[in-house]
């Protein structure tokens, strides 16, 4: 039980706020989410930044292009981009927090070489194909197809809620390969070329206003055989391999920037006198008391993973549920610092109080995360 | 940075843990509370045996090293810290060891005999003028002799309530309320294991009952909100934090009071009788959660923390902009 930091971990540190001191001002805001071809190279323009200044795949294994530090290194870089406020991960999400991961884990050499250095540098963006209009919390009912002809699989079928598909240059797709075999055995995972023959995306708009994720038609598209991960037909391991880094660590830099909003809610309402209502003052107490605590299962969280090799364990679902509340309740909150005044869109925090409703359905949704705590950690029977 | 219990602290643990289970398991409990109640019903009888402080398991929970365990090896501790007591008021929590705990752990060597478990001590730890373990007490925390009480009855069977006058004294309320916080934790912790395993065993429409998902979902809910305080408390120990320990507190309380909310419903008609121990852990959850520290105040020196963190990196951030070579080392807070 030990939350000091070493000298090596410290040291990182100050470097790494040096260099945010030095780079930050420089950037230009950051283009709006109606505008995704510009935040597409604005994103990729930060990951470069980062590649070049030797902070881009910091935990990922040197042999797949990676640094090779801790994941305590890994949480230290998070905190602190975030505290400085650099640019959020954005386009680069499903490359750098999921996909690369599991093509660390499970891809070949020549699979490493060719996906991942793209990836770090900022040269190319990954999306996620996984849900489909009949397949989200039941994921294993998938039924896009892919079928092998010679040296490539014939993929056809649609995924839905697909996050910057508009912009993506490769998508983790998940493509059924034996429609005879039980329905979790017959799953292949494919790095799909978007812009490949046959591949349509159709964006959809969000509550919030914006067209961040997109319906992505497949007809017949051709996908080399060599761009499988992992054997044919087992791609539902490879998948679950995806999902523990995308519920495991993914959400670290949030914690951090929900601590420094919360800051700012209790300046708030101090100037507009809400703080007054023991209520409303009491209820973003018990929130920094949350999120502080949250802060600290992170850090458990990421030691664990340490211990166990860098993998992420189960302990990501009991993070996943605490924190999708734990983020709603907080833009609330903010709704009631702000009284009408949240009406307005032009509120940051209304903005994110809309976007927090996704919490609890992306990445599964807090019901599905309650049943994976409670067959996989509790070992309750599964239900029919 | 390794947050993961040492080798060390898992012993220490494991330790407890196994003296625990011979010196207190479920026969002692259920016997303490068979006593306790049959001593109830006779009104009046405050300070009636089953309601005292069992005075042999008191001794060997000294020699064990349950109230020294921090003090200095030179004055006859284990120079343990924080961070091992928690994980020792855990346990304790676990199996509903009952008396005043953490009060007679605050008073070793500070009172005579509390390191050793000679004397049973209790401090005014809840708010209003109500007192736990006065009768069977030698000391109370902080005051010169032990104050005289009216016996009242007790929701909770081992934890007996008298109604005197006191103060608690200043110094001990984040200790205290960091170890009644671990001891929170530990019960929340037990009341998921009861309630999974029953769930396990329990069958209804030709199935365990675990099978049936609004079941899950109370058992997976009360995990992680027990994983969330227990991380919390540990935090807190290892930083001693004034806020953090309230944090911990808070979500400890709640982890503790609702697990056993929803264990008892997971127990079903069964959760409702005297013969299953959720009650006992409902009632002292109750009980702690008055102790030390309550979610009000907790929430209220919590939100002054935050509101004082707030204005610091406000006008941290305001230096840093007036003076570009300052903005460095404001920056780096
Ligand atoms: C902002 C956002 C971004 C996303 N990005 C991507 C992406 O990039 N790539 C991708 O592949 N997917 C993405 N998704 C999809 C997301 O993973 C799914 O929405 C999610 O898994 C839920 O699936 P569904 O929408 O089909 O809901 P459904 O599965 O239809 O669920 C509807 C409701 O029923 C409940 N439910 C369903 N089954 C059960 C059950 N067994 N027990 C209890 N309750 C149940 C659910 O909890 C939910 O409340 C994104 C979603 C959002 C909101």
């Amino acid at each position: 039980m030990d939350l000091a930091y070493s000298e090596e971990e410290r040291d990182f540190r100050a470097r790494l706020r040096e260099w945010l001191v030095k780079v930050l001002p420089e950037l230009p805001p950051r283009p709006s989410p109606d505008d995704w071809p510009g935040r597409r190279a604005y994103d990729l323009g930060w990951q470069r930044r980062l590649y070049d200044a030797g902070y881009a795949g910091l935990h990922w294994p040197v042999d797949a292009g990676g640094r090779g530090a801790t994941p305590t290194q890994h949480l230290i870089f998070l905190e602190e981009t975030e505290r400085a406020g650099a640019p959020y991960v954005g386009a680069n999400f499903v490359g750098l927090l999921h996909a690369g991961p599991t093509i660390a884990a499970e891809g070949t050499p020549e699979q490493r070489a060719r996906w991942l250095p793209p990836v770090l540098r900022g040269d190319e963006v990954w999306c996620q194909g996984f849900s489909e209009p009949g397949a989200g919390s039941d994921l294993a009912s998938l039924r896009t197809r892919a079928v092998r002809d010679g040296d490539a699989y014939v993929v056809t079928g649609s995924k839905i809620w697909t996050s910057h598909a508009e912009v993506a240059d490769w998508c983790e797709l998940l493509v059924r390969t034996d429609p005879a075999a039980p329905k979790h055995r017959g799953i292949t995972w494919l790095a799909m070329p978007m812009d490949a023959p046959g591949v349509t995306v159709r964006p959809l708009r969000t509550l919030v206003g914006s067209a961040e994720f997109a319906e992505v038609f497949l007809d017949e598209v051709r996908v080399p055989a060599a761009n499988r991960v992992g054997a044919e037909n087992d791609g539902w391991r490879v998948t679950m391999v995806t999902l523990s880094f995308e519920r495991g660590t993914a959400f670290v830099g949030e914690v951090v920037a929900c601590r420094r909003t919360l800051g700012e809610l209790a300046r708030a309402a101090k100037a507009n006198g809400r703080w007054d209502d023991p209520v409303l003052r009491r209820r973003l107490g018990r929130l920094y008391g949350e999120f502080g605590a949250l802060w600290r299962l992170t850090q458990w969280n990421v030691s664990e993973a340490q211990g166990a090799g860098g993998v992420p364990g189960t302990g990501g679902s009991v993070f996943k549920l605490a924190y999708s509340h734990a983020r709603q309740e907080l833009y609330e909150a903010a709704a009631e610092v702000l009284g009408a005044q949240s009406l307005s869109l032009e509120e940051e925090w209304t903005a994110q109080r809309l976007s927090s409703l996704s919490y609890t359905i992306a990445a599964g949704t807090s019901q599905i995360q309650h049943n994976i705590v409670a067959e996989r950690i509790l070992g309750l029977p599964k239900g029919r | 940075m390794d947050f993961r219990l040492t080798r060390d602290q898992r012993d220490v643990r494991a330790g407890v843990r196994a003296l625990l289970a011979g010196r207190y398991g479920r026969e002692a409990l259920r016997s303490d509370v068979e006593r306790a109640a049959g001593a109830g019903v006779e009104p009046g009888a405050g300070a009636a045996p089953g309601a005292g402080v069992d005075r042999s398991l008191w001794r060997e929970l000294g020699e064990a090293g349950f109230f020294s365990l921090r003090l200095p090896e030179s004055e006859g501790g284990a120079g343990l810290g924080l961070p091992e007591a928690v994980l020792v008021f855990e346990e304790a929590g676990r199996v509903l060891l009952p008396g005043p705990l953490v009060a007679t752990h605050l008073a070793a060597g500070v009172v005579p005999g509390a390191a050793s478990g000679a004397a049973v001590v209790t401090a005014f730890d809840l708010d209003g003028p109500l007192v736990a373990h006065l009768g069977g007490a030698d000391a109370v925390l902080g005051m010169p002799e032990v104050p005289a009480g009216v016996p009242v009855r007790s929701a909770d069977p081992l934890t007996p309530l008298w109604r005197a006058r006191g103060v608690l004294p200043a110094g001990y309320r984040d200790t205290g309320a960091l170890l009644t916080a671990a001891l929170q934790a530990g019960s929340a912790l037990r009341t998921v294991e009861l309630a999974v395993r029953y769930a396990g065993e329990r069958e209804q429409f030709g199935q365990p009952i675990g099978g049936f998902q609004a079941v899950k979902h109370l058992c997976s809910g009360m995990l992680v909100r027990a994983e969330v305080a227990r991380t919390a408390v540990y935090a807190a120990a290892v930083t001693g934090d004034s806020a953090e320990i309230a944090a911990a507190k808070m979500l400890a309380d709640g982890a503790a009071v609702r697990g056993a909310r929803d264990c008892l419903q997971v127990y079903g008609g069964m959760g409702f009788t005297w013969e299953a121990d959720v009650h006992l852990h409902l009632k002292r959850a109750w009980v702690r959660a008055e102790q030390w520290r309550t979610a009000a105040g907790a929430e209220e020196l919590l939100a002054e923390a935050l509101l004082t963190e707030a204005s610091a990196s406000a006008s941290a951030s305001a230096s840093a902009s007036a003076s570009a070579s300052a903005s460095a080392s404001a920056s780096a807070g």
